[in-house]
């Protein structure tokens, strides 16, 4: 069988394992991509959202066979960007990481919903973290972060 | 704002933004996956196991296997390592397999053959008679009280089990060092717990084994005890295979097999003279599943705080945590303290409108202020400042108006309600657990480079302590924060300084560690190797606390709060809304204003989960039934309004700068404020007793006649 072919936070790999095999397992065990996080391999927390064609998708649902073709982002790509960076200073600015798990997986989902919607009010921000769980804030601060990012990064979305 | 409580950047912002942080998952290497071979009844005699022959690189691990003890020291010693001939619970591990690839793993205990001769399990608490722990406390004269009341009133409350559900799973790994010592390291909150429970269990005395807390996706009570167990069941597979193992849970295992909040059964008769209560006797049964775990200490912090933030002059308080065949429940966040506020908050509530009150005014009328006496004969030695903070939420709020306006008849399929509560949580360790068993030692290592180390055991979860520790030694020795750290304890080179618990790491290790840094501020010398060390000290203004009586000062200082929550009820889905969801905290001064802003919304959201969606359903064989996310109900981002939290400020002079207990707080008293809100909703009649209260739990009370 051909191996599949994807990009991975902008570099072409070519995965030669089964199209059957888990993408959250091979982006942490073949990729080293440890950004993405297993927080219940049922689709339920976001821990290991990635972007796939710029869409939020949870890894730990998608098999191998399905992202042939596909451009994948991660935190580990990602990071290196300016929208990153006004992500970053948002959430340091009002301590919005506690233990860190969901994080990247909120990142990834705070950059899905800027890109299709720059501007959005506190009850879209909500609506677009829904699918990505946080045990430790409440979210209050994690949905003011990405409010600031929003304003302070005008132009980066 | 006081300069210390500024907020500044996080010293693991940054790894763990940028996904750079190590996880226990997160390790690679030559590491073999182990998973367990659990029980299938809630109690039987395993008669055999047969284990297929298994393929070289294998191992399959059980009691046999265990050097030393089988017996996971917690408080007590009787949870096993691996089952005893008699498992007590579904899920009790007998065995763990262990190798390189986890689909052989799998494989390989589908096909091991357990053969079992059931026994009959005892699984409902009301029918539970054998007690783990049986307390029991008083004062005044009870006969007397409830002779002379006015009236006596008698209900039983019921509260439910509460997963942690932090989104990290449990997970720990083991490796055989070259020097023969075993190091153990995962997701914990307390090294030293781990440290001693392994070295029990392997035999080899405690220098045979170093303990490392890894990056931890969170804790919240959940991986206090917990690790110590799944710590051993590691170590004494590592220690057979010669190799490093990791187990790491799946969540649904994690949901089922992992220790819970206690369920609890409390009965409370009340009397009442003259609008005031005089007297409380109260039955409070936990249910502690089938080993003792942390029973003990979750029990005696429920029953003490069992009366509320009330005067009752004359008081009876039973206790017992009961054996169940269930998975053993252990710490949460409030530790025993949510489901006795949430039963007498709403027996307040009950009395009230039977006085044809305002249940507010009745609580007004009760309430304790400085000076009175706790429910174990202590004083409250600091100013209670309730009356002041409720005012506070009244102006945030409206909630007096409301409160008023909201109970009066309504119709319509959508009904309001408001519901406040108020509480306190005992700052720290019950009782004299700090003097007598903690024991905690703290240092500060000054390098000759001027940069200068925290040595503590209190591991990092997510509450801040890798920077609110520094913070408060770059404070005192007056040099820039980044000058100052305090990495992941590893118990090969920290001091014990005590367990991440209680809410006590802040305000007795912070105390330790300031006072530390002006001993070495008073002894530094530039460009020298220097260590100062700090122990505890009893605070001098204690009443001795004595646990076989329940006499004394059970807690140094407490930690207050108010909450108000506002809610609409659909009385046609049963759904309710929450329109304001208010927290007045006083956890003294917030060493950083975002971290403590931060504990406090996050606690307070798990209090309206555990109150609200956050339900465990069971079979009658003793199965979990919802073992997902996807029906183990925790709030997502759009089940709740921004959660509007405010600090009020007593300062504690033997806590850091005025520092109180802080992590647990927010959690405890949302039950009260949230089931009070839709009982008033529901309307006049209405008397709920039980909680979770969701969607569910509305229709069924709607579908009664009142």
């Amino acid at each position: 069988m051909d191996a599949i072919k994807f990009v991975l936070n902008g570099v072409e790999v070519a995965y030669e394992g089964s199209a059957t095999d888990r993408l959250l397992d091979v982006l942490r065990d073949t990729y080293g991509t440890k950004s993405v996080k297993c927080g219940c391999k049922e689709g339920e927390c976001g821990a290991c959202s990635v972007l796939i064609d710029g869409t939020l998708i949870n890894s730990c649902c998608v098999a191998m066979g399905a992202v042939d073709g596909c451009s994948i982002v991660t935190v580990e790509g990602f990071r290196e960007t300016e929208r990153f960076a006004a992500l970053e200073k948002a959430f340091a600015g009002i301590s919005a990481v506690q233990c860190g798990f969901c994080i990247p997986g909120m990142i990834l989902a705070a950059e899905a919903l800027l890109s299709k919607n720059p501007h959005p009010t506190t009850d879209e921000i909500r609506e677009g973290l829904s699918g990505n769980l946080c045990r430790c804030t409440g979210y209050n601060a994690i949905v003011s972060a990405i409010n600031t990012a929003a304003k302070e990064g005008n132009g980066l979305w | 704002m006081e300069k210390i409580s500024q907020s500044v950047v996080k010293k693991d912002h940054l790894p763990k933004i940028t996904g750079r942080s190590c996880y226990v998952g997160d390790y690679v290497g030559d590491i073999l996956v182990g998973k367990m071979l659990r029980s299938k009844y809630a109690r039987a005699k395993v008669l055999s196991v047969k284990v297929p022959e298994l393929p070289e690189g294998y191992y399959y691990v059980d009691r046999n296997d265990v050097p030393g003890d089988n017996n996971v020291n917690i408080v007590m010693d009787d949870t096993p390592v691996y089952a005893r001939e008699i498992v007590e619970y579904i899920g009790e591990p007998i065995a763990m397999v262990c190798g390189p690839d986890e689909a052989v793993v799998k494989e390989i205990l589908s096909k091991i053959e357990v053969e079992y001769e059931e026994l009959e399990p005892l699984l409902d608490l009301r029918l539970a008679t054998e007690a783990h722990f049986d307390y029991e406390y008083g004062k005044g004269d009870l006969e007397k009280a409830f002779a002379e009341a006015d009236k006596v009133y008698v209900e039983e409350f019921e509260t439910g089990y509460q997963d942690q559900a932090y989104i990290e799973c449990q997970g720990m790994m083991a490796e055989p060092e070259a020097d023969g010592r075993m190091f153990v390291h995962g997701s914990m909150q307390c090294a030293y717990y781990v440290h001693g429970a392994v070295a029990r269990v392997l035999g080899c005395g405690p220098s045979g084994v170093h303990v490392l807390q890894d990056v931890t996706g969170g804790g919240f009570g959940g991986k206090e005890a917990f690790p110590s167990i799944l710590g051993s069941q590691v170590a004494v597979a590592a220690k057979k295979a010669g190799k490093a193992v990791r187990c790491i849970f799946d969540r649904d295992e994690d949901l089922e097999f992992s220790s819970k909040r206690h369920p609890s059964l409390n009965t409370y008769k009340i009397a009442v003279k003259d609008g005031k209560i005089t007297a409380m006797d109260i039955d409070v049964k936990f249910n502690g599943g089938a080993y003792t775990t942390l029973s003990a200490v979750v029990l005696q912090r429920g029953i003490i705080a069992a009366s509320g933030v009330y005067n009752v002059p004359n008081l009876h308080v039973r206790g017992r945590a009961l054996k169940t065949n269930s998975t053993p429940s252990g710490a949460y966040r409030g530790f025993g303290a949510p489901q006795t506020f949430f039963s007498v908050e709403m027996f307040m509530n009950h009395i009230a409108q039977d006085l044809g009150i305002d249940s507010i005014d009745f609580k007004l009328a009760n309430v304790v202020k400085q000076g009175d006496g706790t429910s174990t004969s202590g004083i409250y030695h600091f100013p209670v400042p309730l009356v002041d903070m409720l005012n506070e939420v009244d102006a945030k709020t409206d909630l007096f108006k409301k409160h008023k306006e909201y109970s009066k008849p309504q119709t319509g399929r959508y009904r309001k309600g408001i519901g406040m509560s108020w509480y306190f949580h005992g700052a720290g360790f019950t009782g004299s657990g700090e003097r007598d068993h903690i024991k905690a030692v703290a240092k500060l290592h000054k390098y000759p480079d001027g940069s200068v180390e925290v040595l503590a055991c209190n591991g990092e979860i997510g509450q801040g302590l890798r920077t609110t520790f520094p913070k408060i030694v770059a404070h005192e020795l007056n040099i820039p924060l980044e000058k100052v750290y305090y990495d992941h304890p590893d118990t090969a080179r920290v001091p014990d300084s005590g367990p991440t618990v209680a809410s006590r790491s802040l305000m007795v290790v912070g105390e330790l560690l300031r006072r530390a840094a002006i001993k070495l501020r008073d002894v530094w010398v530039d460009g020298e190797d220097q260590i100062v060390t700090e122990n505890f000290k009893e605070p001098d203004f204690m009443i001795p606390f004595y646990i076989d009586k329940f006499q004394g000062d059970a807690y140094p200082t407490y930690a207050w709060a108010v909450n108000a929550i506002e809610v609409e009820v659909d009385t046609y889905t049963g759904v309710t809304k929450i329109v304001n969801a208010t927290g007045n905290f006083d956890v003294g001064t917030p060493i950083d204003w975002n971290i403590v802003m931060g504990q406090m919304e996050g606690g307070f959201l798990q209090g309206i989960g555990y109150t609200s969606t956050e339900k465990i359903y069971y079979d009658n064989k003793g199965r979990m039934r919802n073992t997902t996310f996807s029906d183990y109900l925790i709030p997502t981002s759009k089940d709740v309004v921004d959660l509007n939290c405010m600090l009020h400020v007593e300062k504690y002079p033997n806590g850091p700068y005025g520092a109180k207990g802080a992590g647990e707080l927010p959690l405890v008293g949302a039950p009260g404020a949230f089931v009070e809100a839709v009982e008033m909703a529901l309307g006049a009649g209405h008397k709920i007793n039980h909680m979770p209260f969701n969607a569910e739990e509305v229709i069924k009370e709607l579908s009664k006649e009142v």
